[in-house]
């Protein structure tokens, strides 16, 4: 394995959006390290900035309405210090994205062979026939059963499934040492679902690549993840192994999440209800433990002024000390002492 | 007597090919099924994306040409119009759909997208009317500033309930729910679910639950039928279904569900893939040759399956023997 | 792809049957008879009369229509009343004129709204896409006989440049001075006409670039490496023009209504002037020709709309 700094290091990552002349923070101080061979989970709900994380890393924001600051350490390269120029030797190279709705990220007017090969034409000098032979390659890889027949067609003609597997496809034409996968599978039935997440697992091992797999389905993170990050309101509150994600979760938000999942064993009880919603760009709080006001019940004195990151285990950190003190109000014992 | 009974629904649709666009095939979307939901009940009804639970669904709403069988609710039949009209049901049936954006009218307030249903069916006075409405923003928990709000001014887990509120309007006995919180986030998902169960407690609405999602099904169900290419292949209670599956169709669709139980992962993967393989190799026999599923056949008083007689008894038996 | 054209063209019989009836009683029911005050004010009525009988007037409706009918599949659409002579030739001396002049404005208009639509589309907000809105926004609230007639000011009159009336100049007989004075005749009301509807094409194409801007497939390109450039000219462009392109047959029948307008201020004689001409002297064969002509030609138009989006649009296309 790699070194982490010199894969992918990301160093106190802002990025803030223009909303009627003012920028606010989407995400706030992101400190991530994603090592080859790995996936990397990044789990939160609507609005809590994963998806900016996802097109930061991937340098899609317009600089006229965005600001960004912070380190972006790929490889050795400070991705956010490129021109757009220079990014566009890694786009599609050496990192390979996976969006979500694969019918609106293909264009409906091009054959599925010209969207793939589109990739080859601008990072790599093969022979016409060499790209056609490719991406049939491809196809087969990605587990499309008549890769001649699916080169010629038109993205409207094929299934949620197949589609995604297409976008998948383009995505690792290349053979990227990164693949950030954004809802790969939210769109797609259990059974499809499964099989994309085993063609995603399949090429990681394949081309020893470092795969961010955002999304907000924990079940797809349980079952595929070797590293989780959680976010709530543009920051990190949680990272550690999936096994202590799931099984030894320290905050308050993460806790309350895999709570609220209908599971075998609260199956006559109602769900647990996180208090409040997600605030909005504009409303963020600033400073102290933006979680804070969905838990009222846990005292002011036992959150930080300035949350930091806690190391609870190896390899397992939690923002903020009210973790310490956090029960749900239904499992409180006694007055909740600080 | 049950509430609805569905006798052998179809529905087809036809293609239309050739110079003239004749109709010169049809589509079995609903091939031939029949379950009946109890008063009170929440029945799952799950499927893949095209297996036909959503024309399910909206035949028994009453939005979709019913091509031959019964829908049977309070033992009459509404597939027929003056039916639907004689037993006032449209007012005692009323559906939730997936996307609360686009099902609710942009270019409304929420007062009067959820008075909409009171004006067709119960003709109150003004003050009745915007009494009734607060009530109702009461129960799924929104403020009375939400009257005057128009549906993109609130976040997705808001407009389902409003959604909700709208549906509960008339106090109807059978909801029809499409899907409701599959495009929610976990905790506002939650928030939902619990809020169904909670206005089924108090009015003791039924609901007819559609959803791929086997495990929101498991948490909100009493008894489901697993849907597949038209047919039904199996049904039963939750315990039948997700503890002893006997359709192939269902234990493959049971084992792809994601686990959250990390250090089992591995096994959980392989288990998959083996029932994976066990479909690709047997699935013919579950299916006849026209890649129809069979008709169901009781295994227990509450379970059925959709196999031939004798392979299902021993199956069932097989099952009941690994159980012991 | 042929199946789907024939059916298309199948479906035109009957428009255009309906549309000979519609325009047959219509022209029925105007008001007046093309005699009376126009032979000769005194005119013994019983003249008129004898006149309106030994033209079949006084016949039933569908026996005057089929009579018209078969005339008309003879090439025969009888004769004008207004300036006796066959309206096939009447119209067919000035078709020509029409056809350049509309020919010359559909160019102006794609060489000036292309650009402009994209343009500003893909500088959205900053300063050019305003410069052009203001200028789409002038445009569309003048009405269209306004611009005409301020342009024959400015350009005819005040700088002198065009001719303002006619389509070639009496003194232009010999072949090659003939065709650069028709060129020079029909320069300014194509200018002007183009300037009008240009309007709808750059506002929708501006949209269109900007919506196609902030698609998903765009987002996909770009995560692939493609330089800007090249995402503009294989996505958004490309994407953007189709429907534009389907447009070309619609925007045919528009001109062809606009040439009504404009022919009649530059008194440039094609058939929207006669058109304008016939309605006043009730000449009602040439009306009825004229509404049926471009009657078809709307048809004509849509016809190949739709053709050039089955061709250009794969969702669309049926194999």
């Amino acid at each position: 394995m790699e070194n982490a700094t010199n894969f992918l290091n990301i160093q106190d990552v802002s990025t803030a959006f223009k909303i009627n002349g003012r920028f606010y923070d989407a995400i706030s101080h992101i400190n991530l390290q994603v090592h080859r061979d790995e996936i990397m989970a990044i789990v939160g709900e609507s609005g809590c900035g994963k998806s900016t994380l996802a097109t930061t890393i991937m340098g899609l924001h317009d600089p006229a309405e965005t600001k960004t600051s912070g380190v972006i350490d790929f490889e050795g390269t400070d991705l956010l210090q490129l021109s757009d120029d220079q990014y566009n030797d890694y786009r599609g190279a050496k990192i390979g994205m996976i969006f979500q709705d694969p019918l609106s990220a293909l264009n409906p007017l091009k054959r599925v062979e010209d969207q793939i090969s589109e990739v080859m034409d601008y990072h790599s000098d093969l022979s016409r026939d060499a790209k056609h032979a490719r991406v049939l390659e491809l196809l087969d890889q990605v587990g499309i059963v008549a890769p001649k027949r699916t080169a010629r067609q038109f993205p409207h003609e094929l299934s949620g499934g197949m589609r995604q597997r297409v976008i998948i496809a383009i995505a690792i034409a290349c053979k990227p040492d990164l693949i950030i996968a954004y809802e790969p599978t939210t769109a797609l039935d259990v059974t499809i679902q499964a099989q994309i997440l085993d063609v995603l697992r399949a090429i990681q091992q394949e081309n020893h690549a470092g795969i961010i797999l955002i999304t907000h389905d924990l079940g797809v993170v349980a079952e595929t993840a070797d590293r989780v990050a959680v976010m709530y309101a543009g920051q990190i509150v949680e990272e550690g192994s999936a096994e202590q994600i799931f099984t030894t979760p320290q905050h308050p938000y993460t806790r309350s999440l895999l709570r609220s999942m209908p599971q075998r064993e609260n199956e006559n009880d109602d769900l647990y209800v996180i208090q409040g919603n997600v605030p909005s760009l504009q409303r963020m709080p600033q400073g102290g433990d933006r979680f804070a006001p969905r838990i009222p019940w846990v005292p002011q004195s036992a959150h930080e002024a300035e949350p930091t990151m806690h190391t609870v285990a190896p390899g397992h950190s939690v923002r903020c000390t009210c973790y310490k003190v956090f029960t749900f109000p239904d499992q409180q014992k006694g007055p909740v002492t600080p | 007597m049950s509430l609805v009974e569905i006798k052998n629904l179809k529905v087809h649709y036809p293609i239309r090919s050739g110079f003239w666009n004749r109709i010169t095939d049809e589509v079995p979307a609903v091939d031939g099924i029949s379950f009946n939901i109890e008063a009170g009940e929440t029945y799952g009804l799950v499927g893949e994306s095209g297996s036909g639970k959503s024309t399910t669904g909206k035949s028994v709403v009453g939005l979709e040409k019913v091509t031959s069988g019964q829908i049977l609710y309070n033992g009459h039949d509404i597939t027929r119009r003056n039916n639907r009209r004689k037993l006032d049901y449209n007012h005692d049936v009323q559906m939730i759909f997936q996307d609360s954006l686009s099902s609710l009218n942009p270019r409304k307030r929420i007062e009067d997208i959820i008075a909409e249903p009171l004006r067709n069916f119960e003709h109150l006075s003004k003050q009745d009317e915007k009494l009734r409405v607060l009530q109702l923003l009461d129960i799924v928990g929104l403020d009375a500033d939400a009257l005057y709000k128009y549906p993109h001014q609130f976040s997705g887990g808001q407009r389902q309930r409003i959604g909700v509120a709208r549906a509960v309007a008339t106090n109807p006995k059978l909801i029809i729910a499409d899907e409701p919180v599959s495009a929610l986030d976990l905790s506002v998902q939650a928030q939902v679910l619990n809020f169904m169960k909670k206005i089924q407690r108090d009015f003791g609405i039924s609901y007819l639950f559609i959803s791929h999602d086997l495990g929101v099904v498991r948490h909100m169900c009493t008894n489901l039928a697993i849907m597949n290419r038209g047919r039904l292949v199996e049904i039963g209670t939750c315990d039948d279904i997700y503890n002893h599956p006997l359709h192939i169709y269902t234990k493959r669709l049971l084992a792809a569900i994601p686990r959250t139980d990390v250090s089992q992962r591995a096994a959980h993967r392989a288990s998959r893939l083996a029932v994976e393989e066990i479909y690709r190799e047997q699935q013919d026999k579950y299916y006849d040759d026209n890649g129809r599923a069979y008709p169901l056949v009781a295994v227990s008083p509450t379970h059925q399956v959709a196999l031939p007689p004798d392979i299902a008894q021993q199956l069932a038996h097989q099952e009941s023997e690994a159980d012991v | 792809m042929w199946k789907t054209i024939l059916r298309r063209v199948l479906i035109m019989i009957p428009e255009v049957i309906i549309l000979s009836i519609l325009v047959f009683l219509l022209a029925k029911a105007m008001p007046g008879d093309p005699f009376t005050g126009s032979i000769n004010p005194k005119a013994d009525p019983a003249q008129i009369h004898h006149l309106m009988k030994i033209n079949g007037l006084y016949d039933p409706w569908y026996q005057q229509y089929w009579n018209w009918v078969v005339h008309l599949f003879h090439g025969n659409l009888g004769n004008s009343y207004q300036y006796q002579e066959p309206v096939t030739r009447l119209i067919s001396s000035r078709a020509a004129n029409t056809l350049w002049l509309a020919l010359l404005t559909m160019v102006l208009t794609y060489a000036l709204a292309l650009p402009m639509g994209v343009f500003a589309g893909r500088h959205e907000g900053k300063l050019p896409d305003t410069v052009i809105r203001v200028y789409t926004y002038v445009t569309y609230c003048i009405p269209f006989f306004v611009i005409l007639v301020i342009g024959i000011w400015i350009f005819g009159y005040v700088l002198g440049w065009f001719p303002t009336t006619g389509s070639i100049s009496a003194d232009a007989t010999s072949g090659f001075k003939s065709i650069w004075s028709r060129a020079y005749h029909i320069l300014l009301p194509a200018i002007l006409g183009a300037l009008f509807s240009t309007v709808n094409i750059v506002q929708y194409l501006r949209s269109e670039v900007i919506d196609a801007k902030r698609s998903d497939y765009v987002r996909t390109a770009r995560s692939k490496g493609v330089p800007n450039k090249d995402v503009y000219r294989h996505h958004i462009f490309r994407n953007s023009l189709l429907p534009i392109a389907a447009f070309a047959g619609y925007s045919i029948t528009g001109l062809l209504n606009g040439s009504i307008f404009t022919e009649t201020v530059f008194s440039y004689p094609g058939m929207g002037l006669l058109f304008v001409n016939s309605i006043s002297y009730r000449d009602y064969t040439v009306i009825t020709a004229l509404v049926l002509i471009y009657g078809i030609l709307n048809l004509l138009g849509t016809l190949l709309s739709d053709i050039i989006l089955s061709i250009v649009d794969p969702r669309i296309r049926i194999e």
